[in-house]
């Protein structure tokens, strides 16, 4: 592998990498929003009851 | 739209490597220029999308561009660090240095990003409410005034590296490279544009529960 393709496959990564960490990023908040909804639901739950 | 992102990125990461011609004079680290430059230009375009719901914010008061205006800004962020980040390597491979302080273009980027980065600071230094929207909606309308400079300073330039690719002729490129470079560009968008609205959608929801969570508690 020449440098030319080391640093065109760095880049790439790079890229990739970014957009991945991104996804975890938002399934991570998707999940906290997640338990918050269930938690208000209980809690809206108990406030009636 | 996600789907569609993905297609059309994987198509243009497909094209940029195993279809466009190899460049004469860069070789095999010419293929960056397919992700550096889209990327740069949806930066560009998330900043300018972030300023337009901005001015619809002041111009009409509603609140609900201030989250919008944001989301934009916060997506010109993620990809202006990507521009910084490619281009970084990619003069490291064709200039020999991984930062010209003497390039214009590359200067002006990168005070359009710490402008940016800056918003941050500004928006989460202020208390929540209509008044932190409207400062920081005239913020990003400051910051979009940077993106025509850093485009043309490049051409106002006289001794520079960084090459144009676009001028008044039109793309100084082969056909297959511009195809290339155009299915790339679609791909970034599109990623962009889904990123902004599950962004979106997402601070819209942390921003009801919120609400709701205040209600629960004062009821």
């Amino acid at each position: 592998m020449s440098s030319g393709e080391k640093y065109l496959a760095a880049v790439y990564l790079v890229v990739l990498a970014t957009v991945l960490v991104y996804v975890a990023i938002i399934s991570a908040k998707l999940a906290r929003l997640e338990r918050e909804v269930t938690a208000l639901a209980e809690r809206a739950r108990e406030t009636r009851g | 739209m996600a789907v569609a992102a993905a297609v059309v990125l994987v198509a243009g990461v497909a094209l940029a490597l195993l279809w466009a011609p190899e460049d004469a004079d860069q070789g095999p680290s010419q293929r960056i220029f397919y992700v550096h430059v889209p990327i740069a230009l949806t930066a560009y375009a998330c900043f300018g999308w972030g300023a337009w719901k901005a001015l619809r914010l002041l111009w009409t008061g509603d609140q609900r561009y201030d989250l919008e205006s944001y989301t934009a800004v916060h997506m010109g962020t993620i990809f202006g660090t990507l521009t910084l980040v490619t281009g970084s390597i990619w003069a490291r491979t064709s200039w020999g240095v991984w930062w010209s302080w003497g390039e214009r273009q590359l200067v002006l980027f990168l005070i359009l990003f710490l402008f940016y980065a800056a918003y941050f600071m500004l928006r989460f230094s202020l208390p929540d409410g209509p008044g932190r929207a409207r400062i920081s909606a005239v913020y990003a309308l400051f910051g979009v005034v940077l993106i025509p400079i850093s485009f043309l300073a490049i051409r106002l330039a006289e001794n520079f590296i960084h090459p144009i690719v676009f001028t008044r002729d039109g793309p100084q490129m082969s056909g297959d490279m511009f195809f290339t470079f155009c299915v790339c560009l679609a791909g970034m968008v599109l990623l962009a544009g889904t990123l902004y609205l599950n962004e979106l959608a997402g601070k819209r929801l942390d921003l009801r529960l919120r609400e709701l969570r205040e209600a629960l508690e004062l009821g």
